[in-house]
């Protein structure tokens, strides 16, 4: 009898393991060897026969290998069916989950932040200042006197004789050495005025101002500076180009072109067929300006920079009517 | 500027290509925005052969040809009586833009349809000749396109000068610097010897200045026996190689001189001035004028005039008048070439809304040292045209003298300023090739600089130094970083909490709009403001460029009801959008207004985005002000309340539906549902909840305390109680209540249902609490919270005579 009992687990496991991954076929051998009738069962019944001293020893012996069989054969089933739950019970996964979407941030608050996290790592303190702002911060003491033919290079908001709506953020440039002893080193991010709207001029747009004072501060600093931005704003691969320009709070003063980044200076419709972007005004800070605000202008040299976030964020994204920021078209602004 | 190569050359020899050069101007600073082939419009202007001529059937001057253009014969209408067969002859085909400004067209001319024009050489501006169509050499080859054809290029580089450089609105200015970048000479015109008999001039008049702040020089020429007529075609062909159309002789010449060396000039004629002299003064408050475009201008007493013996005859520096303009029968002309104060120019010319060319360059300042040489070249150059003769003699009136500025240049300023070391003796070559002139200074690093009488704009050795970097070069300029000293650094306190305020919202799903800060003048108005409303105190705009930006902003909710408007005109219909921006409010007294930051949302549409899920329900009060708590409370403000605002202060919220935002028993906002009168004042489809709160407010309430509450590990025991009580009271009260009641072992009560109609009568509602108890030092023991519940069902029982459900 022992030996049957031995014999019929190992075919029954030989025959198991053919059979893996077949339900149809493990069910089967599940019947014959486990079943009501199967053959383990009649094996046990078969032990009322025996002789009394017999029947303790068969009958652990059997049900050990009944217990492993079924083992065995729940197994098997387990590889089969995952953890046995019935298969019909089953979700659509491919419904959408139970969320609001997250909103946008503008995307001319996310470039004016990249820009200043950027400087912020090199350094610079953020400073803010006011939007409506005074004649002399926003114009005289930058060296532009009233009646300056420079002051036809920005169109101005009054708001009275004397206080405008700021053209650019470089007042903040004097209310910071106003209220500080050099060194200096703040970018100013904020929104300015231009009386000005056409295809390419938005009566209101954004600029990011940098100053930087110190002892024998240099023109080449501000190019590293510059250089510095620019690779991480676009890549490192982005050309810059210094070309002499006129900014009477600055003196030399530059206009800096970047390589155009839509089409790598083979020239496109973007960059106007020049493959140039002009993006950033800059200098070094005028004399005059020192002078309005006290400080000494044989001890302390500084450079002073300024972008428009707008030309920034279109050349990032791709954008290509500047009107679209302030027009906020939920479906343009959902894309950012 | 436009500056024609061909021009150009006439001063310095260009060895390089058009395109280079401009690269090259604009690497020293002046920007060249384009370079435009003066005779691009030809490509579509082609060598034809007349066919046939035949008399036009409805006009005796016009004939009809038959043109073979090379790709075709067409038919055109033609004037010239020159117009023969088996001539060649330039035909414009339709689109050609002349440069007189017509533009070809096909059509009917008198019935005859004609597909192009035949052209004289005046109208191609290839010649003077305007009396018949320009017969071209036969050996041309049909159909090529007239430049190809005849090798006609000229280059015109148009530069976009910056304020400060007022020499290179001249081409010698332009040439100079084209000069010093090459390395070639610059040639100058012969200067004109025009003396004669040395006071010839004083006999036939005289000038007085009367203002000489505003003129501190003023340089008359005369010449008689002038015949006026046009031009001889080199002279008009300059004046149109940059864009300027010839009128006669004499201008044509004024025109030249202005253009070759900046010194704007003015032509009288001297029988139209009254006792034939000049009287520079200001103008009479009030007085009129009327301009050579015959525009009448009225004048103030700050205005510089040019004057004869009576009346005014030209706005100094800006334009000359109609009553002494030159005319075909002019023949004695008065060459005026003078200084004018650029302020003094630059008003007036602001003022009567008239730029021209003169008043450009004097306002950025003209060389006062340049008048007389102006003077001569002009009067030379007419004596040339004209056939006139020039009277001997200069009148030089001048009260404000021209004396040289010298600056001293340190050589190691230099370097320090520009981070690269120029050596002395190239630092002086470099000025020289722009005409100033360098020589040594007492201290040993030092140059001498004495800057020529044209750079008025060079008056600082920081002024010198940037010569020097642009004509080194900035790329030559090495790339180094300043020196980064560590220190302390205020925090950007303000940047973080905005920053944080747009990363919570935009996580509640909210969307970031900026809109103007101008906002429409009856912006109060429309939200119903009352007339004693803070934010009635606007900030106006003086010059507006349209009515709806003509305020500054005293609340951002105008902006956002307009966005909401725009996106529902796009058929999105779901919306819920914040700003943060300033407010600007004036402040009685001060110089600048109020800017205060604030945060504004607004939710409109269903509460949900579309989905499977959920029912499309509108969104209401409760979502805005969850999302609002949710806000604040990430913030980590202490909790709000919201209180109902009285129905008479409801502006621009719905009565009822608006609440005080307040906070540690401040008042930092509003939000509410907008009120339908103002919904239909801004004309909106459907309805919004908004809320605006000052960020100053949340800033000051800001704490970085989060550790209050220990966490015990005895466990909790939560007791439930429903309190039927008058629809009218707030919920909070219940819960205020509770908390006055101070139990130590009371851990928290929290709102969780609320519930009408049923068996409840219809002026009450049922409130339900949930009430957690909790001791720091033991497991609670059932009948001691039955007790603490008991003490506070009884309490609000009686506060609020509320009833317990069910009796």
């Amino acid at each position: 009898m022992e030996l049957n009992l031995d014999q019929a687990y190992s075919e029954a496991r030989r025959e198991l393991e053919t059979a893996a991954g077949d339900p149809q076929k493990i069910q089967a051998l599940q019947v014959h060897y486990l079943g009501r009738k199967g053959v383990l069962t009649q094996f046990l019944r078969s032990i009322a026969g025996l002789p009394p001293e017999q029947r303790p020893a068969a009958g652990q012996k059997a049900n050990a290998i009944k217990q492993q069989l079924s083992a065995d054969f729940d197994a098997a089933i387990e590889a089969l069916e995952g953890d046995g739950l019935a298969t019909q019970d089953r979700i659509d996964v491919s419904l959408p989950g139970r969320t609001e979407a997250t909103g946008a941030l503008h995307p001319i608050s996310r470039i004016s932040a990249e820009i200043c996290a950027i400087f912020s790592k090199m350094g610079f303190d953020i400073v803010e200042g006011p939007e409506v702002e005074k004649d002399y911060y926003n114009f005289e003491a930058l060296n532009i006197p009233k009646n300056h033919p420079a002051r036809d290079m920005q169109d101005t908001f009054f708001v009275s004789p004397d206080v405008v709506l700021r053209t650019h953020t470089s007042p903040l440039q004097v209310r910071t050495m106003e209220r500080q002893a050099p060194p200096v080193r703040v970018i100013a991010p904020g929104k300015v005025f231009r009386c000005d709207s056409d295809q390419t001029h938005t009566p209101m747009f954004h600029q990011v101002e940098g100053l930087l004072v110190d002892e024998n501060v240099s023109f080449g600093d501000l190019k590293g500076t510059l250089t510095a931005f620019v690779h991480q704003m676009f890549d490192e691969q982005t050309r810059l180009r210094f070309r002499p320009s006129f900014f009477p709070f600055t003196e030399p003063s530059a206009e800096v072109d970047i390589l155009c980044v839509i089409c790598r200076g083979r020239g496109c419709r973007v960059c106007k067929h020049t493959g140039w972007l002009e993006i950033l005004g800059s200098g070094m800070v005028h004399p005059a300006v020192f002078e309005n605000v006290g400080y000494d202008t044989g001890r302390y040299t500084g450079f002073a920079f300024g972008m428009g976030v707008e030309r920034v964020a279109m050349l990032k994204y791709g954008i290509d009517d500047l009107r679209k920021f302030f027009e906020n078209d939920l479906r343009f602004l959902s894309q950012f | 500027m436009k500056v024609s190569l061909s021009w150009l050359k006439a001063y310095t020899p260009v060895k390089r290509s058009a395109e280079e050069l401009a690269e090259a101007l604009t690497l020293v600073g002046l920007a060249v925005d384009a370079v435009v082939d003066r005779y691009r419009f030809l490509d579509t202007v082609l060598v034809g052969r007349i066919l046939a001529v035949d008399a036009h059937p409805a006009a005796d001057r016009l004939t009809v040809c038959q043109v073979d253009t090379g790709r075709g014969i067409i038919p055109v209408v033609c004037g010239a009586p020159n117009a023969a067969p088996d001539l060649l002859a330039p035909v414009a085909l339709p689109g050609t833009s002349l440069p007189n400004g017509t533009v070809i067209e096909a059509g009917l001319i008198r019935g005859q349809r004609s597909e192009g024009m035949l052209c004289s050489a005046a109208e191609l501006t290839l010649g003077a000749d305007a009396a018949g169509i320009m017969v071209l050499k036969g050996d041309l080859p049909i159909g090529a396109a007239l430049n190809t054809a005849l090798v006609l290029s000229d280059p015109v580089l148009e530069l976009d000068l910056t304020p400060n450089r007022a020499d290179c609105l001249s081409m010698i200015g332009v040439a100079r610097e084209a000069a010093a970048i090459q390395g070639t000479r610059l040639t100058l015109p012969r200067r004109a010897s025009v003396s004669g008999a040395h006071d010839d001039i004083r006999r036939l008049t005289s000038v007085t200045i009367e203002a000489p702040d505003h003129c501190p020089r003023y340089v008359a020429r005369v010449l008689e026996g002038v015949v006026v007529g046009p031009s001889p075609f080199w002279l008009q062909d300059r004046l149109l190689s940059v864009g300027l159309r010839p009128i006669n002789n004499i201008v044509d010449v004024t025109n030249l001189v202005m253009l070759e060396c900046g010194q704007p000039l003015h032509a009288f004629d001297l029988d139209c001035l009254a006792e034939n002299r000049i009287v520079v003064r200001t103008a009479g408050q009030g007085e009129k004028f009327v301009t050579l475009d015959q525009k009448e201008r009225e004048l103030d007493s700050e205005m510089l005039m040019i004057c004869d013996g009576t009346k005014p005859v030209a706005i100094a520096g800006v334009m000359g008048g109609l009553n002494s303009e030159i005319r075909p029968d002019t023949r004695r002309v008065l060459i005026e070439s003078a200084c004018f104060e650029p302020l003094s120019v630059r008003k007036t010319s602001k003022k009567l809304g008239l730029g021209t060319d003169a008043s450009r360059r004097f306002e950025r300042g003209v060389d006062p040292a340049g008048t007389v040489q102006a003077a001569d070249r002009a009067a030379a150059l007419m004596a040339e045209v004209s056939g006139g003769q020039v009277v001997g003699g200069v009148i030089d009136a001048h009260p404000r003298p021209w004396t040289p500025k010298v600056i001293e240049l340190s050589v190691e300023r230099t370097h320090q300023v520009l981070g690269i070391r120029v050596p002395k003796r190239k630092i002086a070559r470099m000025l020289s090739a722009i005409g100033f002139q360098a020589d040594s200074a007492p201290r040993k690093n030092e140059l001498r600089i004495t800057v020529p009488s044209f750079r008025v704009d060079v008056s600082r050795p920081e002024d010198l130094i940037e010569e020097v970097a642009r004509l080194s070069g900035f790329d030559s300029i090495p790339t180094t970083f300043p020196r980064l000293p560590a220190g302390e650094r205020p925090p950007a306190a303000r940047l973080e909490l905005r920053q944080r305020i747009k990363t919570i919202l935009t996580g509640f799903g909210f969307t970031e709009v900026i809109t103007y800060s101008f906002i429409h003048g009856l912006s109060c108005d429309r939200l119903m403001l009352p007339a004693d409303d803070p934010r009635r105190r606007t900030v106006a705009v003086l010059n507006p460029l349209a009515e709806d930006q003509s305020v500054m902003r005293s609340s951002l909710v105008p902006g956002l009801l307009e966005t909401l408007r725009f996106n529902l005109a796009q058929q999105t219909r779901r919306l819920k959008l914040f700003e943060i921006g300033k407010v600007f409010l004036q402040r009685p007294g001060a110089d600048l207004p109020e800017e205060p930051e604030m945060i504004a949302g607004l939710w409109s549409g269903s509460r949900d985005p579309l989905s499977w899920h959920a029912k499309d329900v509108p969104c209401d009060f409760y979502d805005l002000k969850g999302a609002v708590e949710g806000l604040l409370g990430a913030l980590n403000l202490p909790a709000i309340e919201v209180s109902q605002v009285p129905d008479a202060q409801c502006f621009y919220t719905r009565p009822g539906y608006s609440g005080r935002i307040r906070a540690a028993s401040r008042e930092i906002g509003l939000i509410g549902e907008l009120h339908p009168r103002v919904r239909a004042a801004v004309d909106l489809k459907q309805t919004a909840f908004l809320f605006e709160i000052e960020i100053g407010a949340i800033e000051e309430l800001l704490s970085e305390t989060r550790y209050r509450m220990r966490t015990v590990k005895f466990p909790a025991v939560a007791r439930d109680i429903t309190l039927i009580v008058d629809r009218s009271l707030e919920a909070r009260a219940v819960i205020n209540e509770v908390a006055a009641m101070n139990l130590d072992l009371l851990e928290s009560v929290q709102l969780f249902d609320v519930f009408s109609g049923g068996p409840i009568p219809s002026d009450k509602r049922s409130l339900s609490y949930r009430l957690t108890y909790r001791s720091p030092e033991k497991t609670l023991e059932d009948n001691e919270v039955n007790a603490l519940h008991q003490l506070v069902t009884e309490r609000l029982l009686g506060v609020f005579q509320a009833e317990l459900p069910g009796r």
